[in-house]
């Protein structure tokens, strides 16, 4: 069941556009931004509000990389793997962050705190390495400058 | 030297709120567009500039905008497309002009928009540029507020609407119809041409999709004239560029130039030369999909046509560095790579084409190619060619294959000889 304040939000959406559906995406979001991923169940609340068919919904929501169709840890982090930071080593940076967290790309800690996955070129290149965790952006990275920022994540 | 799109970026501090950005000129072109120009007054100025798109295509501004119906009993509404989805690999400008001067954007759509008569324009940004989207949100509050925006505008009779739709996410959004079906709420797959979205685009309705480069200039040709712009390149195309530079140099960065400057000059000059340690092997001119210059095209003009005639694309003119001490093999299978899970999936050549790439340049980095995959992978930069699909994104993926097959052949050779990647 979609939440009251999740209608709210997506009615804004629709009121924007010609017809519900074109609202498909962002009521994606909207539903990911409270509950942290987007299930099964929420493709079909989702279908039935906009009067679409759940294939049709899910066939967007796997289309776009920054929908999440399995649940993801509290924090998300994203390494920029682009062809810049890749030259700028991100890929040493990858291998440390995956031992001191024990996770490869796509896994979420045990302790469900964060979640690892790569990102395609962030347009950041003359600052490589670059990731983002959750909507913070953070460039020229090396090893202590990680060790320093995931502690701030809880 | 001049740089109009650039002169009021201070990197590190907020950009201009509107109070100072009109005190620096801003807005000027919206009033004499709203006061003075018809539409199609605006249409012919852009025309006579000359100006082309910045996004990497290159097609003429003023061309694009005059295939759209004004009469009238043209359809309506008609609509206007910001291409804020910059997310070519080694790409890094929208970001700064976004970030920079977001009021810079809002002035030039307002003028474009009034010179197709869209009543509603959105900006689709890429879902990565938190600080741009803040910034943009500020500023068009601040458009509305002062009377820019919304309902007849500044008593013109003219109304605009600007909303910011952020990108769930995907390289392909930034073909221009994909985008359009992405605004559409729908799986963003590029659509057959004709119709051309300036006939038929963004819910059936006449459509212009621009580049935030390309929309940043339209302010400034209306202040100073087609004849300035023309004045400000090298080589006569007309108008600056915003060029970058990322890889092994001493200074990656970005500059606006006047359009033309050789590829020496970028490198040597404001990127400041090749770290130390580190020697030039090659260089994407113009983000991943385009192809290799080398040691040969020092002096190569970074312009729409020297370049091509180089055997490149300017694209979006940032430059990514191959070194020495990079693979070249492992250099492109991070952009295949990226291509293949970029693809939408919608035609075959490039469904099945790129991840065939992707594997078999993976198997050369590890040691365990063949030299028939040579040719392999010469057939695909041919199948997945010009002609053979909807968009460009599998074409564009094709440009620094099979330059780089041919530029650094010996390399490709060695990995399957020595059965190991010697950069490893």
């Amino acid at each position: 069941m979609l939440t009251e304040e999740e209608i709210n939000e997506i009615e804004v959406e629709i009121r924007q556009y010609p017809y519900p559906k074109v609202a498909c995406i962002d009521a994606l979001k909207i539903v990911q931004q409270h509950r942290g991923w987007v299930s099964d169940d929420s493709v079909k609340d989702i279908a039935r509000y906009l009067e679409m068919s759940n294939e049709e919904v899910d066939g967007v929501a796997t289309f776009y990389s920054r929908i999440y169709r399995k649940p993801v840890g509290r924090n998300v982090i994203l390494i920029c793997d682009g062809i810049s930071c890749m030259i700028m080593g991100y890929e040493s940076l990858y291998e440390y962050i995956s031992q001191k967290l024990g996770v490869r790309f796509g896994e979420t800690t045990s302790d469900g705190l964060f979640t690892l996955l790569p990102i395609s070129c962030l347009g950041d290149c003359d600052h490589a390495p670059a990731m983002m965790i959750n909507n913070d952006h953070f460039n020229q990275l090396t090893i202590e400058k990680i060790d320093n920022l995931l502690g701030n994540y809880k | 030297m001049e740089r109009p799109l650039t002169r009021h970026i201070v990197t590190g501090s907020p950009p201009l709120n509107l109070k100072d950005y009109r005190k620096s000129g801003g807005y000027e072109g919206t009033i004499r567009v709203l006061k003075e120009m018809s539409p199609a007054d605006v249409t012919s100025l852009v025309k006579a500039s000359n100006l082309l798109g910045r996004g990497g295509a290159g097609f003429p501004t003023g061309v694009k905008w005059s295939l759209v119906p004004m009469d009238a009993g043209s359809p309506k509404p008609k609509y206007l497309v910001c291409n804020a989805d910059e997310m070519e690999p080694g790409t890094f400008k929208d970001r700064y002009l976004l970030e920079g001067n977001p009021h810079q954007l809002i002035d030039g759509m307002i003028i474009s928009a009034y010179a197709i008569q869209a009543e509603k324009a959105y900006i689709f940004l890429r879902w990565a540029y938190k600080k741009a989207e803040a910034g943009l949100r500020k500023a068009l509050e601040e458009a509305y507020a002062s009377g820019f925006l919304g309902k007849n505008i500044l008593g013109s009779g003219f109304t605009l609407d600007i909303s910011i739709h952020v990108s769930a996410g995907r390289y392909i959004c930034g073909e221009e119809t994909a985008l359009l079906n992405s605004l559409e709420g729908k799986r963003a797959i590029p659509r057959s041409k004709p119709p051309f979205p300036a006939i038929s685009g963004l819910f059936g309705k006449p459509t212009v999709v621009n580049n935030v480069e390309t929309l940043c200039w339209i302010s400034h040709l209306v202040v100073n004239g087609a004849e300035w712009f023309k004045g400000l390149s090298l080589t006569g195309t007309g108008g600056t560029k915003l060029y970058g530079v990322s890889g092994k140099v001493k200074n990656p960065g970005i500059w606006e130039l006047p359009l033309g400057t050789t590829v020496h000059e970028l490198i040597e000059e404001h990127a400041g030369g090749m770290s130390d340690g580190y020697r030039f092997r090659g260089a994407l001119p113009g983000g991943a999909s385009t192809d290799f210059l080398v040691e040969e095209h020092l002096d190569v003009k970074m312009d729409f046509s020297t370049v091509a005639a180089a055997g490149s694309r300017l694209g979006t003119g940032t430059m990514i560095i191959l070194d020495d001490k990079t693979c070249p093999v492992a250099f492109l299978h991070n952009i295949e790579k990226f291509f293949a899970l970029e693809s939408c999936g919608w035609c075959t050549p490039c469904r099945e084409g790129l991840p065939w790439v992707e594997k078999i340049l993976d198997s050369i980095e590890r040691g365990t190619g063949k030299m028939e995959y040579l040719d392999v992978l010469k057939f695909q930069t041919r199948y997945m060619g010009p002609g053979n699909t909807f968009c460009a994104h599998a074409p564009g993926a094709a440009e620094p294959l099979q330059s780089g097959l041919k530029y650094f052949k010996d390399d490709f050779v060695k990995h399957i000889h020595d059965k190991k990647c010697p950069w490893r």
